[in-house]
């Protein structure tokens, strides 16, 4: 049953070191603050798992809370490359990182798997690719009825999910509404759930394309207004796209990266408004 | 006719290739700029799905990402990521794959992934996102890139994506459904598949555009079609269209 927590408390709470995290978002309602809270209670050895590893990730890999990253697009979209993600792939640096590399559709495959307590996913895809040579977790599976071959990729089940979401009601039941990616996927799929949430309402609207997550289903909530910049939350705030253009020079070499990093790590109220 | 550059002479080129009433799965970058020109001229009822779960998408400016609110708000239907490529993509309901590349072979076999070796890469890309099973799911696929030796390679560094495997019949034995690449548009001019070979064949030049030059931008033999045509120079009204829609 959710539980009204401060962020801080929340990541202290569930998300430990080892774990396999994954905070996702696709594109809209990324969940930064929640990140930028695992990068300052500096958290060590997390298998980071996300579709779309976008900024948030960048700043994670660079602050050295990832072993291993298991995603299927890296990059800084509209911007270009992530640099610090670039830097660990290329030189190891600040720590060698582990790759799992998949394609969109096998990433949704394993969330939706993991959301049904199913070993597998099944799809067509990945056939021809180089993909197959290079990532253990892509297999086959014969169709008992057809006889068919298909692409089998295993469940994602982490130990941790965190979203961000527009609203929370007084139950601690959770709305979001607009592009929901693998949100729901991800809540369903791990053992443990965080929602950070723009703010608490008394009872929810009806919305187009609203998922509702029962209480039950999410171990805390967090009310941080703004807590998805420089994504954004539909209905309450815009993607900012010029930081998100921003970070392309911050991140590009390691000094500057570790500038910005100091600067978080000294702000507690980090998360809305500057380069945080 | 006013100046324009080749990139915009290619983006109206993509744009071109789009007809109208298809339903076309369409990547950020290049190939939206060019579907969303396509919908402000000759193909207005062309229905863009885009990755993040938006279908039939009418941005009044261009999208800063896959995700952005341009895309959702007014769409037709906004529906989940696992949705749209389980119930959408893979179940063959898209017309048209419209996709960028880093690297492309004479197959038009398509890398997005890795410059170098995979694990100790020269230049590390973002890698797959949809476009493996875009390039294998569609009923055909446009892909534009800029011409260059750097892009237009012998042989990939990583098979991203299948356009023609190894040559005729590959896709068939590969088990892909879609018919695969139909026309590669570059900012030199437009490549097609031969009917026979599959393999990539220069069939048009943009104006002022030589065969020669179109030969030393590709990094292997380049086939030529006997008769290499020219392509319409853009008009007014494409370049004024596309111009409104980068500045908004």
């Amino acid at each position: 049953m959710s539980e009204l927590l401060a962020l801080g408390d929340a990541v202290a709470r569930h998300v430990r070191d080892g774990d396999i995290v994954a905070l996702e978002g696709f594109t809209h309602l990324i969940p930064f603050a929640a990140g930028h809270e695992i990068i300052r209670q500096e958290r060590r050895d997390l298998t980071l798992v996300r579709m779309t590893p976008d900024v948030i990730y960048d700043q994670m890999i660079g602050a050295g809370c990832a072993r291993k990253l298991i995603f299927s697009w890296g990059g800084n979209p509209g911007v270009g490359s992530l640099h610090r993600m670039r830097d660990a792939m290329e030189n190891q640096w600040p720590r060698p990182l582990e790759l799992e590399e998949h394609s969109h559709a096998g990433m949704a495959a394993r969330w939706q798997a993991g959301a049904s307590g199913l070993p597998f996913g099944v799809l067509r895809g990945y056939v021809g690719t180089s993909l197959v040579d290079h990532t253990k977790t892509i297999s086959t599976v014969t169709c008992p009825f057809t006889g068919e071959e298909l692409t089998a990729v295993p469940a994602l089940r982490p130990d941790v999910g965190i979203i961000h979401a527009q609203q929370a009601d007084r139950r601690g039941n959770v709305m979001l509404w607009g592009i929901t990616g693998v949100q729901k996927e991800c809540v369903l799929a791990s053992r443990r759930a965080i929602v950070t949430v723009e703010e608490v309402v008394e009872s929810f609207e009806p919305r187009v394309n609203g998922v509702v997550l029962p209480a039950w289903v999410v171990d805390a909530v967090c009310v941080v207004p703004g807590g998805a910049h420089p994504s954004y939350a539909s209905g309450y705030t815009e993607r900012d796209n010029e930081h998100y253009a921003a970070w392309d020079a911050v991140s590009r070499d390691r000094e500057t990266f570790g500038d910005w990093l100091t600067a978080l790590r000294a702000d507690v109220a980090v998360g809305k408004g500057g380069l945080t | 006719m006013n100046g324009y550059s080749s990139d915009e002479m290619m983006t109206i080129a993509a744009a071109r290739a789009l007809e109208d009433r298809t339903v076309c799965f369409v990547g950020i970058g290049l190939p939206s700029t060019a579907a969303n020109l396509a919908r402000r001229m000759h193909a207005p009822d062309a229905v863009l799905i885009y990755e993040s779960g938006c279908i039939g998408s009418k941005p009044t400016r261009l999208p800063a990402s896959i995700g952005d609110g341009v895309l959702s708000d007014g769409a037709d239907a906004v529906v989940s990521v696992p949705e749209i490529f389980a119930y959408w993509l893979q179940a063959g309901r898209i017309d048209v794959g419209f996709l960028g590349a880093a690297q492309l072979d004479r197959f038009a076999n398509i890398n997005t992934t890795v410059i170098g070796d995979y694990e100790h890469p020269t230049v590390r890309l973002p890698g797959a996102g949809g476009a493996p099973e875009i390039a294998a799911n569609c009923g055909e696929v446009i892909i534009t890139l800029r011409h260059s030796r750097r892009a237009f390679v012998e042989k990939l560094d990583f098979v991203t994506s299948v356009g023609h495997g190894h040559g005729a019949g590959h896709r068939e034995a590969l088990g892909l459904r879609g018919r695969g690449p139909s026309i590669v548009i570059t900012d030199l001019g437009e490549l097609r598949p031969d009917p026979v070979t599959k393999e990539l064949t220069l069939v048009s030049v943009h104006p002022g555009v030589t065969v020669d030059q179109v030969r030393e931008a590709t990094g292997w033999t380049l086939k030529v079609a006997t008769d290499v045509a020219t392509s319409a120079a853009p008009t007014e009204r494409e370049l004024q269209q596309l111009r409104t829609l980068e500045a908004a």
